[in-house]
């Protein structure tokens, strides 16, 4: 709906060579990577990795250190209408005083400046859209009421209002149950499958979404893989990105990465590699 | 019995009325404009989390005054010198929420040193002194007048110009910078403004109860609305009759007016917080139902 015609196969997101460091640190090089419409790429890796800055890269808050980046065709830029973000539920403010409506409204004009009348077609899409995540029960309760998972309904909302081509979600799922991760997840499957949209999943714990994935990339030690998760979520994979023995554990339809005792005794208090071991 | 009587006396005294009423006409409508600022103004210091950040201000726009006292120029000027220099100091040095609070903590006891320096030094009515730091109804002459009205219309126009990015960057400053909000620059302009609504509370309610205009009415008008139109809209009327309320009361007493609006502005702040108890269980009623 919200593609342009034809262009179904040319890649919304696409890494030439890329590479970000902080100073002397690299946190990734090399990196080619092209994400095409209605792709579900999940980011991975340990904390410190790169992941958040990944995001930031395609968001246009951090240039590069080496190759390019495009993103629609162009270098990134600040605040692009066709890229929804969606990071994690703590940083929404508790003492916000808004509804959760407004909230879905400023995805509309909420970085305009000057009075701006609320019209009927504003209102109309703002419905539609509580409608199409579920939280039209809860429009008018203000977000600080608002449990986790809904705000995290709520702000998928906001990020679709203007019926983006990209998602981007920084750990949306953090601190969420259960119950309310496999909503969020369904949601952002949902909207991918319906229009298209390309969707850049950060996360730490990839089982949540495993099911869902077409591709992951693994950001760590400098180093990164690119692949489907049954080629990149194998201990021969990792153990090689991480340079040290890692062992993949498949249990069902979960998959557990379990690092060696260096990489235990390197990190106590943020171990290496937490995704799949669950707090 | 006498004796409270005697007091009653003293807090509400009613002679002379209409002839008081006309003293105070000027007051009356700086207070309407400081309650129009104050209630707008506290929309967004309780959504950032700056109550303790305008109590800071406040004592060093205490310390401009009575600097301006001391030098016999005009005090509102002092007050918005002291209080621009305390929000932008805090601005700059504190962005994130943990610094903030050491840095006001650190300017603010300073501030309120400077001020009782200089009120020490200064040799003029004792009244004037007293009324910087707990508030005077009939100090205000026109051309403090002018600079209040002045100042008040410019705070107006800057909130109504960044409302909606200020509002998103305070809720949400994380989508906001990625949708395009220059929320570092919001955020310091917020500061500035706060600086300027801050030096003009100062004048009517006085240095130690600035909080009562420009925290206690947005957050009782938060108890019970979270809607974007309703909730400055009642802030600002919460703040006008406490501020409106309280000269009209304090008229003709010996009291300082403060006390009459903190009182006023407090049970509004009572009265809010009782209806909404009752509407978040209605909230919670209507999500439970679906």
């Amino acid at each position: 709906m919200s593609r342009p015609a034809g262009a179904d196969d040319a890649a919304l997101i696409s890494l030439r060579g890329a590479a970000l460091s902080y100073g002397e640190r690299v946190l990734w090089q090399g990196l080619d990577l092209d994400v095409r419409p209605g792709e579900f790429l999940a980011v991975l890796g340990p904390n410190g990795a790169g992941k958040t800055s990944f995001v930031r890269a395609l968001l246009g808050q951090r240039q590069l250190s080496a190759g390019t980046l495009t993103v629609l065709g162009r270098p990134p830029h600040k605040g692009s209408r066709h890229i929804g973000y969606v990071p994690q539920q703590a940083t929404l403010s508790a003492q916000a005083m808004l509804r959760a409506r407004d909230l879905v409204r400023f995805g509309i004009d909420g970085h305009r400046f000057g009075p701006r009348p609320r019209t009927g077609a504003v209102r109309r899409r703002v419905d539609e859209v509580l409608a199409s995540v579920g939280a039209t029960a809860y429009a008018d309760v203000p977000v600080g009421l608002l449990s986790g998972g809904e705000r995290q309904r709520v702000r998928i909302g906001q990020a679709l209002v203007t019926d983006p081509q990209i998602l981007l979600c920084d750990e949306p799922l953090l601190s969420l149950d259960l119950h309310h991760q496999r909503a969020v997840t369904e949601l952002v499957d949902a909207r991918r499958r319906s229009h298209g949209t390309a969707v850049v999943f950060v996360t730490h714990e990839i089982n949540p979404v495993l099911g869902l994935v077409d591709r992951v990339l693994y950001l760590a030690r400098g180093g990164h893989r690119v692949g489907a998760p049954d080629e990149v979520l194998t201990s021969e994979a990792l153990s090689r990105l991480y340079g040290t023995q890692v062992d993949v554990i498949r249990v069902r339809d979960r998959v557990t990465v379990v690092a060696g005792p260096d990489e235990a005794a390197q990190e106590p208090h943020h171990p290496e590699l937490p995704h799949g071991v669950r707090p | 019995m006498t004796l409270a009587d005697g007091i009653w006396q003293q807090i509400f005294t009613f002679d002379h009325y209409g002839e008081l009423l006309a003293l105070v006409r000027n007051s009356l409508v700086a207070g309407a404009a400081l309650g129009l600022v104050g209630g707008l103004v506290g929309v967004f210091v309780i959504m950032r989390d700056l109550p303790f950040a305008v109590h800071g201000i406040s004592e060093l726009s205490f310390a401009g005054a009575s600097a301006a006292l001391l030098l016999g120029v005009n005090i509102v000027a002092g007050s918005i010198v002291g209080s621009i220099l305390a929000a932008g100091t805090i601005g700059l040095l504190g962005s994130r929420a943990r610094d903030r609070n050491s840095v006001i903590g650190t300017i603010m006891p300073f501030g309120l040193g400077l001020g009782v320096l200089f009120l020490a030094l200064y040799k003029g009515r004792a009244a004037n002194k007293f009324g910087i730091l707990t508030g005077q109804i009939v100090a205000v002459d026109t051309p403090q007048m002018s600079w209040l009205l002045g100042t008040s219309a410019v705070v107006l126009v800057a909130l109504a110009v960044m409302w909606r990015p200020l509002a998103f960057a305070s809720a949400d400053p994380e989508v906001a910078e990625a949708r395009g909000v220059p929320v570092r620059a919001l955020s310091f302009a917020f500061m500035i403004v706060l600086g300027l609504a801050v030096a003009l509370s100062v004048q009517i309610v006085g240095a130690l109860l600035v909080l009562t205009l420009v925290v206690t009415p947005a957050a009782a008008a938060a108890r019970i609305t979270a809607s974007p139109v309703l909730l400055p809209l009642l802030s600002v009327v919460f703040a006008v009759a406490s501020i409106e309320g309280g000269i009209l009361l304090a008229l003709g007493s010996s009291i300082p007016i403060s006390p009459y609006v903190t009182t006023i502005s407090f049970a509004i702040y009572l009265v809010c917080r009782a209806l909404g108890t009752r509407r978040a269980r209605k909230w919670g009623a209507a999500r439970a139902t679906v």
